[in-house]
């Protein structure tokens, strides 16, 4: 009899009661902590799945969908592109450089797991306000361990994003997007099968690390006090162990050497034995006792559920063992044979721990993989909502300084990216502090090809917190805008969904809302998500989060021999606004949600501008279509491309202003709102043929407008804003580095 | 036939590709040489790239100058084979004794991965040579110890002698007197912390590097025809 154990392992006692109906008896220890890893939030997303149905999952360039490690797309020239997006909140939150660091290398397993080289990594950030010893002590570890650990694992972190919001103040998100890329007859799934395969575990030892980490952590909010003590929950990166793994297992699989393969991430061999057996629908008899330990002592259980990092699990044939040994020997990667496959008619499908001779567990593999239970949890709207969405800001007083407020809002992540390595494998074209990161398709063991990737990582909080369905939807739309500045043609979409406690009925409403509006939007831009990862439980002493859906979004170019224009104006050239101006509805520059009417009056509610998906559509049809000229040689009408988002048409046109070290003329804004509106679907152009851009313009059926001229030393809006550019150049040069290393 | 140039892989290098890559763009042919090499037949020169040899762990380069093929480096260095260190291939070659000085933590402490200028100031190098002294290179950086040192007599002497090949227009690490790249008293070996592999296609947005490249396959190629 376990007694109430169940309930220290996270399990409820209606849990405990179908476990008890699984095995026909009550669970040993053991297995009530298989079970208590495997059946937890992380691991089984008991409180989302339900609602994750409802995303469109499927796109002739599919190869492989949620549910795997990775979802896999098609790129063409015989090539496959791997990409996944995951959360390290927790781990960051309690020790942000560790956490950080291991969040790169969870997600970099994910990636050759599938048998593709990681190629680059994305890091959205969310933070407090960093004007606190703690924010910066975050912020610092966080990008520290990034930085080490990607730079040193050898994968470049091509982009991100960064954001500062009171409501991350104790509880920071830390997302990872990683794309990896291979030779399509490569690919292999994450299954076992064959009885008498060997089941293998690679690199490093087991340990006491991270026994129950992400898998207990992310699955509970943080209340305070008891927090420090969950720092020995926080596993340890070894980034040298890791690269010496993803050699040795891309050996493998080029090899052909390795029937199946899976990560061990969050619960351990525990996740990885009985995922792979349930996948494959065949058993495995694992034997603690042949696991390399790294501290002597340990319990069969804290073997099963350890989170050490820089392990894989190989299921390799009896006869391939000595090559397989032999390869990883080479590149010092340690490999031990921990288990069986089984194929036993009696006793299908078990997962069997021994330790030694003796049989300590003994589960249906499939029981702990796929048959956590799925919860429909209460949800409801906020009480407030319709107060919320009347306290709209678009009337708000105009400012009576529109350009130290503009400038307010300008900000230069280069602090935080000059800390990656973003130049590995001489395929990043366009990297970070852009609209979306553009990659040669090449690297180390692929086809040659032309091709390009982009991809984009997107978010937008205060959006989401008015309207999580709207929100997300606006989110997608930019991630689109953002990667036809690139040239790219998006193709899949994978998620991050950070929310707060489910068990608060307005998160769990917030969480349908916001996948019903990804599934709408989705559909209407025709693309698939091909993978995701849920993060609930972020909240401090019972306040949630806003609803942070971050969509990464793939897109690719056909031919990529040239640079595309940069987002940055050029002197005498024409600026021109693409898209339409003014909103249909009663207000023609909603100001709801955006960064001005949040950050400058604090003003976080109202309505959100509506997004017309098919004008959204053809605007970045049509902006890929100029871009694409460029980037295959052609030459291009553009000389400088830029998608209106956060901060609107005022940020956007200072950022151009300041990368390109020219000044502008502008004329015929209307008030601040038109210089501060994040409406969507509007990019700006430079261009030294304007008559010809708005000509084609036209013809695509996408609004254009001459809004000004490029050149000289003032950023001038006429009527609002009349600044040196060096003044301008200095405040978003120094906007981070003046809150981060205060004087 | 064109020069062949080994480029030596520890567990841990990852600029191997990258530098291969580049240094076919210069007219060489790349071929990759296990560390565990003890030989280096038929090689004209020796490239030892960027990355984090043995996870830089101790201190960069501490260990990698240990690995069986140093050996057969210094033997080859000794007779006058080019010999070309970037970035965490210049800190091996100081930990080894082929290169003065020491490459330590950036002032700031922290990793910088940024767009440099690098002036050529002697062309006596194996990596210079033929390049016209005082042009300016776009040439990035990346690196968390690149902060070159060395006690003041070196300095003299590699200042006297011409051995200070590049120097930074505006120093992005800290290093004395702005130091980007040393030689050897013979000029056949050469240690760079910016990156020439990294800016050898307009399209990753500079070719700045295939000067110092081909000066590198020149001097290899004149080996082949001793």
């Amino acid at each position: 009899m376990t007694g109430t154990l169940h309930r220290a392992l996270g399990l409820t006692d209606e849990e405990h009661a179908r476990i008890v109906e699984i095995l026909g008896r009550d669970p040993n220890e053991l297995e009530l902590a298989l079970y208590g890893v495997m059946w937890s939030e992380h691991c089984s997303y008991k409180s989302s799945r339900l609602h994750l149905r409802r995303l469109p999952t499927t796109g002739e360039r599919v190869l492989v969908g949620p549910g795997e490690n990775a979802g896999v797309i098609d790129a063409g020239d015989g090539i496959a592109v791997a990409i996944r997006i995951e959360s390290h909140n927790h781990p960051s939150a309690i020790e942000p450089h560790q956490g950080a660091a291991t969040g790169v290398g969870g997600i970099l397993r994910d990636i050759f797991t599938m048998g593709a080289r990681p190629l680059a990594v994305m890091d959205p950030l969310f933070f407090g306000p960093p004007d606190g010893a703690r924010q910066r002590w975050l912020l610092e570890g966080v990008v520290s361990g990034i930085s080490s650990y990607g730079n040193s694992v050898g994968v470049p972190t091509v982009g991100g994003e960064l954001t500062f919001d009171p409501c991350y103040a104790g509880n920071p998100l830390v997302n990872v997007l990683c794309l990896g890329a291979l030779p399509v007859d490569r690919l292999v799934l994450g299954r076992a099968s064959g009885g008498g395969n060997l089941a293998v575990l690679l690199g490093a030892t087991t340990g006491r690390d991270g026994i129950g980490g992400v898998s207990v952590l992310a699955s509970a909010g943080f209340s305070g006090e008891a927090d420090e003590a969950k720092r020995p929950n926080v596993q340890v990166g070894d980034p040298f162990e890791e690269k010496r793994l993803i050699e040795a297992c891309l050996a493998l699989l080029d090899a052909g050497l390795v029937v199946g393969i899976q990560d061990l991430g969050g619960a351990g061999l525990a996740c990885a034995t009985s995922e792979t057996a349930a996948r494959g629908g065949v058993g495995m008899d694992v034997d603690v006792g042949a696991v390399p330990r790294r501290e002597p002592g340990m319990a069969p259980w804290e073997v099963m559920t350890s989170e050490s990092q820089e392990r894989m699990l190989a299921i390799v044939t009896p006869g391939s063992w000595p090559a397989v040994e032999a390869l990883c020997r080479r590149w010092e990667v340690r490999a031990s044979v921990v288990g069986t496959v089984t194929e036993d008619a009696a006793h299908p499908g078990r997962l069997r721990v021994r330790d030694g001779d003796n049989v300590v567990g003994d589960v249906p593999a499939a029981s702990l993989a796929d048959d956590a239970p799925v919860y429909d949890r209460p949800m409801h709207p906020p009480a407030d909502l319709d107060r919320r969405r009347s306290d709209d800001p678009t009337g708000t007083e105009a400012p009576a300084d529109c350009a130290a407020e503009l400038a307010a809002l300008l900000v230069d992540p280069s602090w935080v990216y000059r800390q990656y390595d973003h130049q590995l494998f001489l395929n990043t074209v366009v990297g970070p502090g852009a609209d979306a990161a553009l990659l040669r398709l090449a690297g180390p063991g692929l086809p040659p090809s032309e091709r390009g990737v982009a991809v984009t990582t997107d978010s937008a909080p205060r959006w989401c917190a008015i309207d999580p369905r709207a929100g997300v939807a606006l989110v997608l739309a930019e991630a689109v805008a953002n990667l036809a500045c690139v040239g790219a043609t998006p193709v899949a979409v994978v998620n991050c969904l950070n929310f707060g406690n489910p068990e608060h009925p307005e998160v769990m409403w917030q969480l349908s809302e916001t996948v019903d509006g990804l599934a709408d939007a989705c559909r209407a831009f025709g693309l698939p998500v091909v993978g995701g990862n849920v993060s609930l439980y972020n909240e401090t002493t019972g306040a949630d989060i806003s609803p942070t859906p971050v969509l990464g979004v793939l897109g690719l170019v056909d031919r990529l021999v040239e640079r595309p224009p940069p987002m940055a104006l050029v002197p005498g050239s024409t600026v021109v606004l693409l898209g339409a101006r003014r909103a249909a509805g009663r207000s023609p520059h909603p100001l709801g949600g955006s960064r001005w009417a949040v950050e400058c009056r604090g003003r976080r509610h109202g309505a959100l501008p509506a997004l017309d998906a098919a004008a959204h559509a053809r605007l970045a049809a049509f902006v890929a279509s100029l871009v694409a000229d460029a980037l295959g040689g052609g030459g291009s009408v553009l000389c400088g491309v830029h998608d209106v988002s956060g901060g609107g048409l005022g940020v956007a046109l200072a950022e151009m202003a300041v990368a390109g070290g020219s000044g502008v003329r502008v004329a015929g804004v209307d008030g601040h709102a038109e210089l501060f509106t994040e409406l969507p679907s509007r990019v700006l152009a430079a261009t030294d043929a304007p008559v010809e851009l708005c000509a084609r313009a036209e013809a695509a059926g996408v609004p254009a407008s001459v809004i000004g001229t490029a050149g000289g030393p003032r950023f001038a809006v006429e009527g609002l804003v009349d600044v040196s550019l060096d003044e301008l150049t200095a405040s978003w040069a120094g906007a981070l580095a003046r809150r981060l290393e205060p004087a | 036939m064109s020069a062949r140039v080994g480029v030596v892989v520890f567990p841990g290098t990852n600029c191997e590709h990258d530098t291969v890559t580049a240094l076919e763009r210069a007219g060489a042919t790349g071929t990759l040489v296990w560390h565990t090499e003890q030989r280096l037949d038929g090689l004209d020169a020796v490239v030892l790239p960027g990355g984090f040899a043995h996870g830089d762990y101790l201190r960069p380069g501490a260990i990698a100058r240990f690995s069986p093929v140093m050996a057969a480096v210094e033997r080859f260095a000794a007779g006058g084979g080019p010999v070309l260190g970037i970035c965490n291939g210049f800190q091996v070659l100081t930990e080894a004794g082929l290169l003065p000085g020491a490459l330590v933590k950036n002032r700031g402490l922290r990793f910088v991965c940024a767009p440099a200028c690098v002036r050529v100031d002697s062309t006596q190098s194996v990596l210079t040579g033929g390049v016209d002294e005082g042009r300016e290179l776009a040439i990035p950086v990346n690196h968390f110890s690149g902060s070159y040192v060395c006690d003041d007599r070196t300095l003299a002497e590699l200042r006297d002698t011409g051995r200070v090949v590049l120097r930074y227009v505006e120093n992005p690490n800290g290093s004395v007197d702005d130091i980007a790249g040393v030689a050897s008293r013979a000029g056949n070996v050469v240690g760079l912390m910016p990156h020439p592999e990294r800016a050898s296609d307009p399209l990753v947005g500079s070719d700045d590097g295939l000067p110092l490249l081909r000066a590198l396959v020149g001097a290899a190629a004149g080996v082949r025809a001793a």
